[in-house]
């Protein structure tokens, strides 16, 4: 039986913590994006907090995570610094790519976060093989390859799977399950009820829990992690979320109903987790204020910092090609 | 070795002079309506074409006039999409592939490369895959690396495919629509930053054949010769050179392969000073091969100054805008490497 997080005062203020960070991280990058300070594309993963803070809090700092386009949780939750995120955000010089990646290519590699991707399903081979590395050097680390559902239709998901299966290496495949790979139903396209059914096809275990739930993901990944590191292979997770937001800016929420996103964000996993945490004695209201009092201070000022940052500079774009 | 020429294009349905403004994908849509109601064996096939119009919104609402049977919405799957086309082609369909960003065409690519390319010629001729593959190219979105290069030297590069790339909003339809006609496959590189941008455009079933260039502009100075965005760079340049005093030609090959060479020939020889733009990365890109096309040919005697390139800089797209902006081709490096090329030589 794994720790109950949210009868556990420090873990549930810390995960509390992470959800807050990274709703309010999307909600003011939402707010520049708006006023046009900041351009470019983004993907916001608001409403589906629950799958980066449950999954992460069952690594260890070493221990590698790839993202993907909608990425901005899984780095929060990895550990990475709001400030530096904020600033590639807006293309300056202190950001972790110094304004060359932008949203679609944050990584942080002090905490494990080999990157986000702009292409769909491009990070499930490279978990591969940093679980293949991990294996090779014998570090007992392992990887989580977050994925969406669309994800699952390249022939990269497949060919990366295929590989961690028959070495049988340390790596999870944390697939969030948000109903929609862009405008196509995750229902329609794969012939599944459940895409952990999956798993089966790949000689992997597979398992579908509620994304929205921080202790049921935790508890998934936690056992998956300790497979991984004990040396019994990859498995496949099924975290079943939603995303509140349109993919995109493009998004007119054409495929989808009203209806449909109000009754997801009924079942917001921030209160959610709040609620519980109260009943179970873990935090007291006053410190579930205090959590998102310090979050929104926190990234107030990451904010203000980022902006007052210089600009990235475009004097060394054709030597910042290749490694030295 | 020959160059090629343009002989074999399907006649154009009459030409009437008759045109509407409109933009870009608008007149994309409008040549892919076109051809569906002419022929039953096209359809559209990509990620969120249909109910979300794409995403550029290039097909917009055809699912509601076409029916999702034929403007089909696919998992996220370039690869299979790509087979998929080419078996379709090879069989009586006559599909029009949208691939999201002509970045995702690397997924696809066995199935472009080593499939479509290859089948007519590998197979003595027993078959042919008349598909349409349509990608947009280019930066100026602040999308980054991974979303915004200009591949058309990849396709160029592989013998039978065709590749085009469409400047304005007429040539957008017409060549889309010769793509269409055509038993090959046929890759048409549309450009980001143009769909939103609005043209003359011709009504009804019209043409712009493949393997013919444009010359929106001519002057006695130097050819300025684009591609893509570039064109509409190339043009807006030649207004500011003109109040300079310095007349451009501006040259849209329009078509990469098949290439008009005779019209680069002829206008480089009229001008004897060549000045070649291109969105794409330097080094081995379409402009290299114009350059070389040029010094092979007697137009070579004809100059009076080195040939000159500009070009992307050998990196991958930043994302910080200033970068973005400093890493292809502007107005401004146009007009100074224009004027450079004149007063110099
Ligand atoms: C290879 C590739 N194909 C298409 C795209 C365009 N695209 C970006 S995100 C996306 C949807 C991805 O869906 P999913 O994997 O479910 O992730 P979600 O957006 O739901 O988080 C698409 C089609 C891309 N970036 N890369
Ligand atoms: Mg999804």
């Amino acid at each position: 039986m794994n720790t109950q997080i949210v009868a556990d005062r420090e873990l549930a203020a810390a995960s509390l913590a992470t959800m807050w960070k990274i709703r309010r991280f999307e909600e003011a990058v939402e707010d520049l994006y708006g006023r046009g300070l900041m351009h470019g594309t983004m993907h916001l993963s608001i409403g589906q907090e629950a799958v980066p803070t449950g999954a992460c809090l069952a690594l260890n700092k070493d221990d590698y995570i790839t993202s993907t386009h909608r990425g901005h949780g899984h780095c929060i939750a990895k550990g990475a610094d709001m400030e530096r995120m904020m600033a590639e955000l807006l293309a300056k010089e202190t950001g972790y790519c110094r304004g060359r990646g932008g949203s679609m290519h944050i990584a942080d590699t002090e905490t494990g976060n080999l990157g986000a991707n702009g292409i769909v399903a491009g990070g499930i081979p490279i978990a591969t093989g940093a679980a293949l590395s991990a294996k090779m050097r014998g570090t007992k680390q392992v990887a989580v390859s977050f994925h969406g559902d669309g994800a699952m239709g390249e022939g990269a998901w497949h060919e990366g799977v295929v590989l961690a299966a028959m070495w049988q290496l340390p790596v999870v495949f944390l697939c969030e399950n948000n109903l929609y790979g862009m405008s196509m139903s995750s229902e329609k396209a794969f012939n599944l009820d459940q895409l952990s059914d999956r798993a089966k096809g790949y000689g992997i275990p597979g398992v579908t829990v509620d994304g929205n739930d921080v202790q049921a993901v935790y508890d998934a990944t936690k056992e998956a992690v300790d497979r991984a590191r004990a040396g019994g292979g990859p498995t496949f997770i099924e975290a079943k979320t939603y995303r509140w937001r349109g993919h995109s800016k493009s998004d007119k929420n054409l495929y989808r109903t009203r209806d449909e996103i109000d009754e997801w964000r009924g079942k917001d996993p921030i209160p959610h987790f709040e609620a519980l945490a109260l009943a179970a004695g873990g935090l007291t209201q006053a410190d579930i204020d205090a959590v998102r009092d310090n979050v929104r201070t926190e990234l107030r000022s990451a904010v203000q910092r980022a902006n007052a940052a210089p600009d990235a500079t475009a004097d060394d774009l054709l030597s910042a090609v290749y490694a030295r | 070795m020959t160059i090629e020429t343009t002989a074999a294009q399907p006649a154009a349905a009459p030409a009437t002079a008759e045109t509407v403004t409109m933009t870009y994908s608008e007149a994309i849509r409008d040549a892919m309506r076109i051809a569906m109601a002419k022929d039953p064996a096209v359809f559209i096939m990509g990620e969120d074409v249909g109910t979300y119009g794409g995403a550029f919104g290039v097909t917009g609402e055809l699912i509601n006039e076409i029916g999702p049977d034929r403007i089909r919405d696919t998992t996220i799957s370039e690869l299979g999409i790509m087979g998929a086309g080419v078996g379709a082609a090879m069989t009586g369909m006559r599909p029009i592939v949208e691939i999201q960003f002509s970045d995702f065409t690397a997924q696809a690519m066995d199935q472009i490369a080593n499939q479509a390319a290859k089948i007519h010629f590998m197979l003595g001729g027993a078959v042919s895959v008349p598909m349409v593959i349509r990608a947009p190219g280019g930066s100026g979105t602040g999308a980054a690396a991974q979303h915004s290069q200009s591949l058309e030297a990849w396709f160029v590069h592989i013998p039978g495919l065709k590749v085009v790339m469409p400047a304005t909003a007429d040539d957008a339809k017409g060549l889309l629509l010769s793509a269409i006609d055509d038993p090959n496959p046929v890759m048409v590189i549309e450009h980001k930053l143009l769909y939103k941008t609005s043209g003359e455009v011709r009504t009804g079933d019209i043409r712009t054949p493949l393997g013919v260039a444009a010359v929106p502009r001519e002057g006695k100075d130097l050819t300025i010769i684009a591609t893509g965005v570039e064109v509409s760079r190339a043009l807006e340049a030649a207004e500011i050179l003109a109040a300079d005093g310095i007349e451009a030609t501006v040259v849209d090959p329009r078509t990469l392969k098949p290439l008009d060479s005779d019209t680069i020939l002829r206008t480089v020889k009229a001008t004897g000073r060549v000045l070649l733009v291109q969105e794409a990365v330097r080094t081995l890109g379409f402009m290299s091969e114009v350059s070389a096309i040029i010094s092979e040919s007697d137009a070579f005697g004809y100059l009076r100054a080195p040939i000159k390139r500009l070009a992307g800089l050998d990196i991958p797209i930043p994302y910080a805008p200033k970068l973005e902006r400093a890493s292809v081709p502007q107005v401004e490096d146009i007009v100074a490497a224009a004027t450079d090329l004149v007063r110099k030589w």
